[in-house]
């Protein structure tokens, strides 16, 4: 059915972080491990499928001109349900992830998706939308926060892999964190290519 | 003393876009040439110090009387949005030759996170207010150090962008990934600031 090519066109083809360079903030923010990252990318896949569905529901009774606050609306609810639900059950990752989980309500993936696709779609295919575009997204930040830690730590997922000796810590800090995903777009790029 | 470690900790020690990794969509969306630069960081600093006044007013004088801490969220985002455009309005009328400097740009500022993550900060009090106990007036003065920051940061990586476009670039690395890799190089240099916030405040006590 027409559901998977759009779930894989999020996963891989409109990959939201390699090739729509959307959501730059917590790609680069969260990434400094693979398992901060893989938490940053399931929270925001379960917040845009949730407004995707909701906002693909509810697009005939929202007038055309209030359609953006609207949506941020919806969008906010589901962030703050979110929040309480990993305040509640992992307070840890809440912690570590600190500010950007509230500031996934201005992550433009979301409105994004909402404007570019929910708000055409029926609710089916805007679900499978949600998956695919938040699935590429999670992969996207596990791989970067993989990378990232692989060089600073030398561990995956707090595996150790790599001797201390080889460790370089700004790989973990900010800098690191530009120049992997420089990197690895210029990899997806040539391998597009 | 400690209002002026407020500015130099948020502006070189810890930058809001190269260490702290907020509005980064501007930062790399509107930093081809110095002045779109000048102008994207005009309009953020102008925006966040109001938006911050308003939400942490609200915050003190709504949310928390009220015990309605957990609708943090959804209000200041709504008020972050109407609030932008407020402003254009209001500028349009009052000051046009401003409104044409910064008209642009406005609407881009509802979706940078920079804002939205401020209010939450000084709301909540969690900045680093430099041993001040979070006030409306530290909250302003580390909104405004914030946004110099991020101005700073956005028009000195343009200036290299700039001169950037000039060379060639290898293929797969032209366009964003060879920004990156710059920006990374300038989150490096500004690493050289850490600590230097401590090191004034000793040399004054």
């Amino acid at each position: 059915m027409n559901n998977w090519k759009v779930f894989f066109n999020g996963l891989v083809k409109e990959n939201p972080t390699f090739v729509l360079l959307l959501g730059m903030c917590p790609t680069l923010g969260t990434t400094s491990s693979a398992l901060n990252g893989m938490s940053m990318g399931l929270a925001t896949t379960f917040v845009l499928i949730c407004s995707n569905i909701v906002i693909a529901l509810l697009k005939n009774l929202i007038p055309d001109k209030v359609r953006i606050p609207a949506y941020i609306v919806v969008i906010a609810s589901f962030v703050t349900l979110l929040q309480m639900l990993m305040q509640a059950y992992l307070p840890s990752l809440y912690a570590s992830l600190g500010l950007f989980i509230p500031l996934i309500v201005v992550n433009c993936i979301i409105l994004g998706r909402a404007e570019a696709f929910a708000a055409k779609n029926t609710a089916i295919p805007s679900l499978f939308d949600g998956l695919g575009m938040g699935l590429g997204f999670t992969w996207a930040l596990t791989l970067l926060g993989a990378v990232r830690e692989l060089l600073g730590t030398g561990a995956v997922f707090g595996l150790t892999i790599l001797p201390s000796s080889t460790n370089m810590l700004a790989f973990v800090l900010a800098p690191g964190a530009f120049i992997v995903l420089g990197y690895l777009i210029a990899i997806v790029n040539k391998i597009k290519k | 003393m400690e209002y002026i470690l407020i500015f130099i900790s948020a502006i070189f020690v810890n930058n809001i876009v190269l260490s702290q990794f907020l509005g980064i969509c501007p930062f790399l969306g509107v930093s081809k040439k110095v002045e779109t630069a000048k102008g994207m960081g005009l309009a953020v600093t102008f925006v966040l110090v109001i938006a911050t006044i308003v939400t942490y007013l609200l915050q003190i004088w709504v949310l928390n009387p009220f015990n309605l801490q957990y609708l943090q969220t959804i209000v200041f985002i709504l008020v972050i949005a109407g609030l932008v455009q407020m402003v254009e309005i209001v500028l349009k009328k009052l000051s046009p030759s401003l409104y044409q400097a910064l008209g642009v740009f406005l609407p881009l500022i509802t979706t940078n996170c920079c804002i939205l993550g401020v209010a939450i900060l000084v709301a909540n009090g969690t900045y680093n207010g430099q041993g001040l106990e979070p006030s409306l007036l530290t909250g302003v003065i580390f909104a405004l150090a914030t946004a110099l920051g991020f101005a700073l940061s956005l028009i000195v990586f343009a200036g290299l962008r700039e001169q950037l476009s000039l060379i060639r670039v290898p293929k797969g690395m032209d366009g964003m990934p060879i920004a990156l890799v710059t920006a990374g190089l300038l989150a490096l240099a500004f690493m050289g600031f850490s600590g230097i916030d401590k090191g004034i405040a000793l040399f004054f006590n």
